[in-house]
């Protein structure tokens, strides 16, 4: 039954909505954390120490976490590569701005670009704290994560990399939040609402994130 | 203008140029395209080769991909619907087949649409009793609303402009428009699951892409079939294939 769901056209699209939206709850959870560096060194250090001990965290949501992330790019390619091969010969003349919106068209692209900042992201902060825990067992300090992630903030290209790949983010989140509702059948009736959500989601977490890191790199 | 020229299925195709005047705005496309076929028998040539059968957008056979765009500039009309006065002289205008590993070209710009009669055959029937003794079709009861929705999907020509310009040449236009109009009416209940599930399969094994939700086919569909139609799709799929 799920099996044949998923070996559909239609079941993979729903499979990449599901994946998707965890991901955007993920990400609002991500910024919410994020956030209360800006105002608060005690109140984040104390939710990431929370989020980095914590065994439910670690052990349950972070690899459900890692799998979901897999699977969206995995599938992304997957069905990239289908629809590429859906048209073996292209068109001389292909007039797709005037039927349909540029973020629409490249999300492989958006989604590329989130993919290769993922792997700027984990070398700086997961394979750090990975190895900082698990391998090199280093003494549990609840108060170092504030200064480490200001720290980090410090080399203008990181900043400027991060910057661009939210700039990235946001053109994948606003077409995929609202194709993701459509893939799951909400009704057309709604779209303009779904639509105002989305930009508004696409663009302001994003922002917020560039915010962040530009705030830290400017405050210290 | 510049049209694809492709001898048969086998041999590869290309772009060839021709010029063309004194053609009056008030012309259809259609008839551009037959004064431009006589200039070339005159000159001894292989007219092209296209589609057509109604010429006023119900056939839905008139494929050719203008510009760009299925059925040209013009929005909500077929190609035998389009007129001159939406070019300008001195315009190039580049006319190529709609273009779809589902679609294979048989000539010119006539390509193979059978892959959409497969996709309704797989649909399967409606045990309706028409055998004599046929109800008559207001003794059962349909909402306003849904007749409405049930009659707009099934506007449907067939024409494949949806897949023509969807980047990923997905057919889910056109099948959410032919399962909706059935899965919208009572008659069409009985056999809804195995209709959604046997549609879907077919217009996978043809070959087209996936959905993406551009909605590019919506605005090139010349009967306008709404995006809700993919959206029911998507539900009524998923709740098929929960229950089997
Ligand atoms: C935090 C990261 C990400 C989030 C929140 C996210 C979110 C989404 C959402 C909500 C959709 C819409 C699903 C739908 O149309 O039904 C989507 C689609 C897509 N995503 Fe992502 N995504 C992320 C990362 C990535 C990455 C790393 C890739 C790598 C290639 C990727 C590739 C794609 C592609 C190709 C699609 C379009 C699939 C299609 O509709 O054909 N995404 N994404
Ligand atoms: S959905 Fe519209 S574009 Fe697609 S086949 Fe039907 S009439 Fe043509
Ligand atoms: S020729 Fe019938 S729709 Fe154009």
């Amino acid at each position: 039954m799920l099996k044949k769901l998923f070996n559909s056209s239609i079941g993979r699209k729903i499979a990449m909505a599901l994946s998707g939206i965890f991901l955007i709850v993920f990400l609002t959870q991500h910024f919410l954390i994020n956030i209360t560096s800006v105002f608060s060194d005690s109140l984040f250090n104390w939710l990431s120490h929370f989020m980095g001990t914590n065994p439910l965290v670690q052990f349950v949501l972070q690899p459900i976490l890692i799998a979901g992330v897999l699977f969206h790019f995995v599938m992304g390619f997957v069905l990239d590569y289908q629809n590429r091969k859906a048209r073996p010969v292209s068109y001389a003349v292909f007039s797709g701005s005037k039927n349909s919106l540029m973020v629409s068209r490249y999300m492989i692209l958006s989604g590329a670009v989130i993919l290769s900042f993922l792997g700027l992201h984990f070398y700086d902060f997961w394979i750090p704290e990975m190895e900082y825990k698990y391998i090199e067992f280093k003494p549990d300090d609840p108060n170092r994560y504030h200064h480490e992630l200001v720290e980090k903030f410090q080399d203008p290209t990181k900043v400027v990399f991060y910057c661009i790949s939210f700039v990235f983010l946001a053109l994948h989140l606003v077409h995929g939040l609202a194709s993701s509702t459509q893939s799951l059948g909400t009704s057309n009736r709604y779209s303009s609402l779904i639509k105002k959500i989305s930009y508004s989601f696409g663009i302001f977490i994003p922002l917020g994130f560039c915010f962040i890191a530009i705030y830290h790199f400017l405050s210290h | 203008m510049k049209i694809w020229r492709q001898k048969n299925s086998k041999e590869k195709g290309k772009i060839v140029n021709y010029e063309i005047d004194e053609i009056s705005e008030d012309m259809s496309f259609l008839e551009m395209m037959d004064v431009l076929n006589e200039k070339i028998v005159l000159d001894g040539g292989d007219p092209v080769a296209f589609d057509h059968d109604c010429r006023e957008g119900i056939c839905g056979s008139c494929s050719m991909f203008i510009n760009g765009e299925p059925h040209g500039p013009d929005r909500g009309v077929t190609t035998c619907q389009l007129h001159m006065r939406k070019f300008k002289d001195g315009d190039t205008i580049y006319i190529e087949p709609f273009r779809s590993r589902a679609f294979p070209i048989i000539k010119d710009l006539v390509v193979d649409r059978t892959a959409f009669d497969r996709i309704q055959q797989a649909g399967g029937y409606i045990s309706i009793n028409t055998s004599g003794n046929t109800l008559d079709a207001n003794t059962i009861p349909v909402e306003k609303e849904n007749a409405d929705k049930a009659f707009d999907a099934a506007t449907c020509i067939g024409c494949g402009a949806c897949v023509a310009t969807c980047k990923n040449s997905s057919a889910m236009l056109f099948v959410s428009a032919k399962v909706s109009q059935f899965a919208l009416l009572p008659q069409g209940k009985v056999e809804a699951t195995d209709r959604v599930l046997n549609m879907v399969k077919q217009m996978d094994l043809e070959g087209f892409g996936n959905c993406t939700n551009t909605g590019a086919c919506h605005v090139e569909c010349p009967k306008g079939i709404s995006l809700d139609y993919i959206a029911k799709l998507n539900t009524e799929y998923a709740k098929a294939s929960l229950k089997k």
